[in-house]
């Protein structure tokens, strides 16, 4: 990798909390540069610190890709699930790398420190959950280094103050699509999310545990993979920490870990917006990296 | 005092005293009990996993049997009681969970949630009213909100559609005039039900639900001998005795329900729901009841004190489905242990 490159022009579309603070991390990037910040209402919180930052802004919402094709190359969709669904199909048709931070789940479930290589040939990705991301590094490990891997478990609790009116409407689509990811990565033929909000303050941490149930637990295995694992996690979630285990308690395997945030636009304590936003940027950034090279084999 | 007025019994025997047996219920257990509950004109029968629908996990202790096979056969064995669930969102969903307990037969559905986060109800509460069966709204751990804040939540399940709320007790920490102080509050301020159910780690469970009918709830919990997580619930057979005693009607025949009692405590009871120490401890710090075995059993794992692993949990805040912080908790205890020697 050629240590300055051109940076890969990017639009984010939904201007809430997740929005705006991905906006503050592509900002802060080496790799990406901001080429619209797009929601549907200009005196926004999210659109009035945009503003600030001297980013272009748009209330017109998708048709602002559609009119200024050239405002950027990805997009990241932190809208809805049903507006992903519509835009989806539009920014295909733009011929634009998107990366759907909603949980429409239309591209291939992306998790930076499992699949960065296959995600990086895809056009549309889909960012699983916060859980998700998590828990399916660890799922992951499981299931290369356990035999017959019957069934996981991953629980998350977060803060109340970190679950917004969209995330407290979806939690049953949040259950769906981590119960999904968990399969798909782990190869448990069964698995189960649990969401807990907790009201506590000061505000948790986001923290999830992940229980599994094999036939025969190797834990110094799974100790040895998960070690460079969770070192490549931290290299984009620097607040990604295994708190606990891999322990065997009551013959289930145990692992624990708890996610501090960057503190960015979110508060620490919402890891969970986080670590789903930190896997979104270096996903992003691995674009910027194929592409500059792309372009370079092209002369 | 002739009160003649009417108190509506819901029974979570089968579902909070599950709590007390680590889930292990069996369908036999389940279809005696629901056929002595149904024989006495208990109205309501409520069964499952102790935190409801979707919830057995490694968590919280996996059921012996599933969601299916108990309410499929508690619905074969209740005619005249009505079948009902509990369901926390975040643990069950509409799709996996709530739509096939629909076809299964049940009646009665109580959407639950900490009692700060009626918002994650709405569309499991609005689902189930759609499909016209009877909603209420459960707040969970309700002694950790003033009144005033436990009454916005409240509103928010009746804006949802839930015909009534029921304000639990999860930790059995209210003295009565708490409890008359709440129920007067929501009584005056919403216009659906209001109902309650204690847990009995100080002892004041009788007490709390007969200020809880004194001051106009209309619907109470209670469990065959108290059978239920922790210290157990209300003791089902002394209300019924006591609230005849006082004039209320309950529809339930006496002498059918303490049959029923002593039947439950010599089929489905391992052991007889008692006001352990520990109890005291986590009624006194307000930590949630079914929090119980899993604290035994990593205190003896960890060798350290229970008591010191309530009194840690309750100081932060821990809310139910937090399990997994128990182990946190003992092994923080046990490293301080080490530092606090020297």
């Amino acid at each position: 990798m050629t240590k300055s490159i051109e940076k890969l022009k990017i639009a984010i579309i939904g201007s809430g909390n997740i929005g705006t603070d991905l906006l503050i991390k592509v900002l802060r990037s080496p790799y990406l540069k901001c080429g619209a910040f797009i929601g549907r209402n200009l005196a926004s919180p999210g659109m009035l610190s945009a503003n600030s930052l001297g980013v272009p802004v748009s209330a017109e919402g998708i048709s602002y890709i559609i009119n200024n094709p050239d405002c950027c190359e990805l997009v990241f969709d932190a809208t809805s699930a049903m507006s992903h669904l519509e835009h989806a199909p539009v920014l295909k048709g733009l011929d634009k790398r998107v990366i759907d931070l909603t949980p429409a789940k239309i591209g291939l479930m992306c998790v930076p420190s499992v699949n960065m290589n296959d995600s990086a040939v895809e056009f549309n990705v889909n960012m699983v959950t916060c859980g998700g991301q998590a828990s399916i590094p660890v799922a992951y490990a499981i299931g290369k280094t356990q035999d017959d891997v019957d069934y996981i478990e991953v629980v998350s609790s977060i803060s109340s103050r970190s679950a917004g009116p969209a995330t407290r409407q979806n939690l049953d689509e949040y259950i769906k699509t981590t119960e999904d990811g968990l399969k798909e990565f782990s190869g448990a033929k069964r698995t189960k999310a649990i969401l807990n909000l907790n009201p506590a303050e000061p505000c948790v941490d986001m923290q999830t545990t992940i229980y599994a149930k094999v036939k025969n637990p190797d834990i110094p295995n799974l100790k040895k993979m998960l070690q460079p694992l969770t070192k490549k996690i931290r290299k984009y979630v620097p607040g990604y920490e295994v708190i606990l285990g891999p322990i065997l308690e009551n013959s289930r395997i145990i692992v624990m870990v708890r996610v501090r945030g960057l503190g960015d636009y979110l508060p620490a304590y919402a890891g969970n917006l986080d670590i789903i936003n930190c896997a979104a940027i270096a996903m992003a950034e691995e674009y910027a990296h194929v592409t500059a090279k792309i372009k370079q084999e092209e002369g | 005092m002739e009160t003649n007025r009417k108190i509506i019994i819901s029974d979570p025997t089968l579902r909070d005293g599950n709590h007390a047996v680590g889930h292990q219920l069996s369908s036999e257990k389940i279809a005696l009990y629901c056929r002595a509950a149904d024989n006495a004109g208990v109205p309501i029968v409520e069964v499952g996993h102790g935190n409801g629908l979707g919830a057995s996990s490694l968590q919280l202790g996996e059921a012996k049997v599933s969601d299916q096979v108990a309410l499929i056969t508690a619905r074969e064995n209740l005619s005249k009681s009505k079948l009902g669930i509990h369901v926390i969102p975040g643990f069950a969903t509409i799709e996996r969970d709530l739509k096939p307990a629909l076809d299964w037969g049940v009646d009665v559905i109580r959407v639950a949630a900490h009692c700060s986060e009626a918002d994650i109800c709405e569309r499991h509460i609005s689902f189930s009213r759609s499909q016209g069966v009877e909603v209420w709204g459960c707040l969970m751990m309700s002694h950790m909100l003033s009144p005033t804040l436990l009454l916005e939540q409240a509103r928010k399940m009746e804006s949802y559609g839930a015909e009534g709320i029921v304000f639990m007790d999860s930790a059995g920490h209210y003295l009565p005039d708490a409890v008359r102080h709440r129920v007067e509050l929501l009584v005056d301020e919403l216009s659906i039900s209001v109902g309650f159910h204690a847990h009995n780690n100080l002892g004041l469970a009788i007490a709390n639900s007969l200020a809880a009918a004194e001051a106009g709830a209309s619907l109470l919990d209670g469990c065959a001998r108290g059978f239920g997580a922790g210290a157990g619930n209300t003791q089902l057979e002394v209300l019924i005795a006591v609230l005849e005693r006082l004039g209320y009607s309950t529809d339930i025949d006496l002498y059918k329900i303490l049959d029923a009692a002593d039947l439950a405590e010599q089929n489905i009871m391992k052991n007889m729901p008692t006001i352990s120490s520990n109890s005291v401890v986590s009624g006194l710090s307000g930590v949630f009841s079914g929090f119980m075995k899993p604290v035994l059993r990593i205190a003896t794992e960890f060798g350290v004190d229970p008591r010191d692993i309530y009194f840690e949990l309750g100081k932060r805040n821990i809310v139910a489905g937090q399990e997994d912080i128990i182990l946190e908790v003992a092994k923080d205890l046990t490293q301080h242990k080490g530092k606090r020697i020297k």
